[in-house]
């Protein structure tokens, strides 16, 4: 994947980051009474950024597309839900390493399984344990069924008898989730420029010659879908602290199809790429829904688009910003260029950013 | 919500009088937040909610007050998972004064923890969860519909007086079913009748057959079930087809064949139902609501339709009592409770867990017609010992 | 378990087996040869239903409802092939995964615009509608024979379309090796809008047949699907024989098992389908 980035990244990135962390200043004089539902937003955004992230590692890193990446953020979510006491608020101190102890044994089972498959097969295997642990939870009396289950009280962060941060602060909450998010991104680049990261980076280019020049290359995946899965369950567990709800559609194949589409949206493989892509997702979600009842149309053909013409997401746009020519390498528009389908099918496809 | 009482005590403070300030609010509209289904398995039923509440303020003048309304609609896609985002949307983002919703009884519950947080005024035309109006208990939070438990009940009493001593209970595996099947054995056991078998499909599966070849090889009394929506049209036609109907007779919740008569293609004859509403009962009342829904829709309601035109009414009734003043919430919400309906449904006032008191009747399906044969339970009040205001 | 109950959900079981076979074996082929994977399919079977339900009241007759809706599958799997699937075959699944993705959310939208979110329901066709008393008091509906033996011939055309005739030979060398047939010199353009059509048909017809027998409902394809992806990963992707016997047990597991074990009966066929894993990575029959 990409180590090296242009200098523009970086600052587009670090200037978002200024914008989106300083909002609490300058929200309330610019948007009024509407600040308080808009942070509240932008809090839900980063949290989905954090979970969107998180499946880069397998999607844009490996070459591994899970369509069941839902199950680790609702287990995050059903975790916090179901060890938090009723009527006192849990300490995230034990909570957060609870949650990733959690996720990180239900992902290596998971991956014990899934790993050895590739292709469609992971594809449909990630699926079809998503939906297992789907119908468990839903049909689980402990769990509240279908209805899912509220969390009372958000956890505390203490220190002795004093409150270290005060999360019913919406405030504090969001600036929790970020420094979660910008924690999550930075070990999620340590990792790929690491040696580890190499190796996964030349799984993802040809696995067989990675298992020629001797590596143990389904040890290095699983160790990644159990990161990845990690990250997810954190993200999983912000979105049920902030609004104190899990539900198991939180587990559906539904979810896992929306923060594929984050990704796309953004970028894959360059684990900044999701962070826009999660942004880009709700602000367009928020848009069409206001705009008609028959929004799904719109994101469906918006999906498709991306798909067609954007292929590497906004990060791709702001890596390597297309000329004219660059944007006729698109299979789709250069078709619409012409008159006639070329003969052969293969046009050369655009394959997922290699260059930096 | 906050904002609006904010403003109000700024206004007084300012020295302005009660009337200009009366006057100021006049002429803003009313924002009513709808956050219904309008994609997805039940869109049917949020449409028909939509219709029958705007028809009831429609017939106020299209006022609620003596101001005009703005309807801030919202696809809640009967998705549990977006329900507090799009909750605190409609209270947070677009600020309205009242949330109508939901259908879905795991949306309602990811929208009352924001009603919790907001105090926004909720009214929930459909689901049917019965912590809503008990375990939850919510000042802020009304209800307009029934609890699985309300309509269920009733039918444990009918099972066994007409001489069924074993049943056979089954429904999907989730917890509306769970407690719709929990109602009718509650009573029908306190009658002295048997539950010989529960069955849970799992949920939202609609492959009946083995279920089918199941309750055959038990044989029972009689079969009581819930299912709703595809689920419900299944599982009678599979039920007729299976040839049971004429040995073991069907009886479920309302909701098994509601607003899909049509789609029953005659396999509902005979079927059993309570509810509390049936769109052939014999008032005046019903009978002005049926025309006037049908000329302003060009179909028939169903009971969908009249928890939506309960809503508006309700609406109106409390918002002429306040004069159209939502800036004093107690009083709106004493209004609100206050309300007493004289609904096509029949009589209807709200309990102090504000659950609607109601009749329950017996229906049974004939010529494609949900016929009242009885009153299965007359101004029928949910127990709510979880709730106190 | 007495054995006319026993034989009663043997029937039961190979019925819907069979008819999960058929949506299936679209999924299948089109993975198999094409390598594309396609969450429509079931919104495919989706629209099949409600193309029946619609040409069944326009038209009258459910049969003729059929014959016209068939050729309308057809168009529509050409016309998603031709104009998005087309430019995605040598890319990587995941734009596969999301394109289909972003059209399950249009054909869901459009559906609930031409037709609407109400139930329906077709009434059972001539001269299907009579039943057979199977035990004392349980009747079996003589139409679900029918679709039994619908889906059986029609097991028996695809296998042999791929056992015994030249399209075959391509079809099981493109599941094979897609480069080698190409290189070869055969249009795989054209044979692969051919294999979309017919695998986005096969899987309308479906829904077009079991419309009498199942309610009619927005986003009915949804659920199928994820138990068709089951089906085809236990049966080895690409493999018609996988998907068969991978359908079969599977209506065998589902029917079984809600009635023997009914605490896990939701997840008896994702354990079914782990185990299988555990032994055979690639499935069954692959």
């Amino acid at each position: 994947m990409l180590h090296r980035y242009p200098k523009r990244v970086a600052i587009i990135m670090l200037v978002l980051l200024a914008i989106v962390a300083t909002f609490p200043l300058w929200g309330p004089t610019l948007f009024g009474s509407q600040s308080d539902f808009i942070l509240e937003k932008l809090t839900l955004m980063v949290i989905l950024a954090l979970f969107a992230m998180s499946l880069d590692l397998l999607v844009g890193v490996i070459g591994l597309v899970s369509l069941g990446h839902a199950l680790f953020f609702g287990l995050g979510a059903y975790t916090l839900a179901l060890a938090s006491p009723e009527f006192d608020a849990a300490s995230l101190w034990w909570m957060l390493p609870l949650v990733m102890l959690v996720a990180a044994v239900a992902a290596l089972v998971v991956g014990l399984l899934v790993i050895r498959t590739k292709g469609i097969f992971f594809i449909m295997t990630t699926l079809a344990f998503g939906q297992m642990l789907y119908y468990l939870i839903s049909t689980a009396p402990f769990a509240g069924g279908t209805d899912g289950v509220f969390i009372m009280f958000r956890p505390s962060v203490t220190a002795g008898e004093s409150v270290l941060l005060d999360l019913d602060n919406p405030q504090t909450f969001f600036y929790l989730c970020l420094g979660m998010l910008v924690a999550g991104f930075l070990f999620l680049r340590w990792l790929t420029r690491s040696y580890f990261g190499q190796v996964l980076d030349g799984i993802h280019d040809n696995e067989h010659r990675m298992q020629a020049l001797g590596y143990a290359t389904g040890g290095y995946k699983l160790v990644a879908f159990v990161i990845s899965g990690v990250l997810a369950a954190v993200a999983g567990m912000l979105a049920a602290m902030q609004y104190g709800f899990a539900n198991p559609a939180q587990l559906g194949w539904h979810t896992s199809g929306e923060v594929l589409m984050m990704l796309i949206l953004g970028g894959m493989g360059t684990i900044f790429g999701p962070i826009l892509g999660a942004f880009a997702y709700e602000i367009l979600l928020y848009v069409y829904e206001h705009l008609t009842v028959h929004w799904p149309i719109l994101m469906g053909l918006t999906i498709i688009a991306a798909v067609l013409v954007l292929p590497r997401g906004i990060a791709g746009l702001i890596i390597a910003p297309p000329g004219k020519a660059e944007l006729m390498k698109s299979p789709w528009l250069r078709r619409l260029g012409r008159n006639r389908p070329p003969a052969d099918i293969p046009v050369k496809p655009a394959v997922p950013n290699k260059e930096g | 919500m906050k904002k609006i009482v904010k403003q109000a005590a700024l206004a007084s403070l300012a020295g302005i009088t009660l009337v200009t300030s009366g006057m100021t609010v006049a002429a803003e509209p009313v924002k009513v937040g709808l956050m219904l289904p309008y994609s997805g398995t039940y869109t049917a039923l949020g449409e028909a909610i939509t219709n029958g509440l705007k028809l009831a303020i429609e017939q106020n003048g299209g006022q609620l007050g003596g101001r005009d309304v703005e309807y801030v609609q919202l696809d809640s896609e009967a998705n549990p998972s977006k329900a507090p985002q799009n909750m605190s949307r409609l209270v947070k983002g677009d600020n309205v004064d009242f949330v109508i919703g939901p259908v879905h009884s795991g949306v309602a519950m990811g929208m009352l923890r924001v009603a919790k947080q907001s105090g926004a005024i909720t009214i929930i035309p459909n689901a049917g969860l019965e912590a809503a109006t008990n375990q939850l208990c919510m000042p802020n939070v009304f209800r307009t519909s029934f609890s699985m438990w309300q309509n269920s009940f009733p039918m444990g009493k009918v099972a066994y007086d007409r001489g069924h001593r074993e049943v056979v209970t089954i429904t999907w595996d989730y917890a509306g079913g769970k407690e719709d099947v929990a109602g009718f054995k509650e009573a029908f056991e306190e009658e002295g009748g048997e539950i010989v078998e529960e069955i849970f499909v799992p949920f939202p599966d609609t492959e009946f057959q083995s279920y089918l070849a199941q309750i055959a090889s038990i044989a029972p009394d009689a079969v009581y079930t819930f299912f709703a929506g595809g689920g419900g049209v299944s599982f009678v036609r599979d039920y007729a087809a299976a040839g049971l109907k004429e040995s073991i007779p069907l009886m479920g919740s309302g909701f098994l064949t509601e607003g899909n008569i049509a789609a029953l293609d005659g396999a509902g004859e005979g079927v059993l139902t309570t509810m509390h509403y049936a769109e052939t009962l014999d008032s005046e009342e019903n009978q002005a609501f049926v025309s006037a829904y049908e000329d302003a829709y060009g179909v028939t309601p169903d009971t969908y339709s009249v928890q939506g035109y309960d809503t508006g009414a309700m609406l109106v009734q409390a918002l002429d009592k306040v004069e159209g003043n939502t800036e004093d919430q107690d009083a709106l919400i004493e209004a609100l409770a206050n309300v007493e309906l004289e609904s096509p449904r029949g009589l209807m006032s709200f309990s102090d867990s504000h659950h609607p008191i109601q009749n329950v009747y017996l229906r049974e399906i004939r010529d494609g017609k949900h016929e009242v044969v009885d009153i299965a339970s007359e101004q029928l009040e949910v127990p709510d010992d979880a709730c106190k205001m | 378990m007495d054995l006319a109950f026993f034989g009663v959900q043997l029937l039961n079981g190979l019925q819907y087996g069979l008819l999960l076979f058929l949506i299936a074996s679209g999924l299948t082929l089109i993975f198999g040869i094409m390598g594309i994977i396609n969450l429509a399919h079931g919104a495919m079977y989706m629209i099949g239903a409600y193309l029946v339900y619609d040409l069944t009241l326009r038209l009258g007759n459910f049969w003729l409802a059929i014959a016209v809706a068939i050729p309308i599958a057809v168009v529509l799997g050409l016309i998603i092939e031709r104009l998005f699937l087309d430019t995605l075959y040598k890319r990587d699944h995941l734009y596969q995964v999301l394109l289909t993705f972003g059209l399950i959310l249009v054909i869901n939208e459009a559906q609930r615009i031409i037709w609407g979110g109400d139930v329906h329901s077709v009434a059972v066709p001539a001269p299907f509608d009579a039943s057979l008393q199977l035990t004392d008091n349980l009747q079996y509906s003589v139409y679900r024979l029918f679709v039994m033996g619908v889906c059986l011939a029609l097991a028996g055309v695809i296998y042999w379309v791929i056992r015994h005739t030249r399209l075959g030979i391509i079809i099981r060398a493109g599941a094979v090796n897609r480069d080698m047939v190409e290189g070869l010199g055969i249009n795989v353009r054209t044979l692969f809008t051919l294999i979309f059509s017919v695998g986005v048909a096969l899987t309308a017809f479906a829904g077009m047949i079991a419309a009498p027998l199942t309610s009619i409902t927005p986003g009915m394809g949804d659920s199928i699907l994820i138990t068709c992806f089951v089906v085809v990963v236990i049966g080895g992707i690409g493999s018609i024989k996988g998907a068969f016997w991978g359908a079969i047990l599977i209506g065998m597991a589902e029917t079984f098992g809600s009635v023997l074990i009914p605490s896990i009966a939701s997840m008896v066929i994702y354990l079914i389908m782990a185990a299988v894993l555990l032994v055979k990575p690639r499935g069954l029959f692959a």
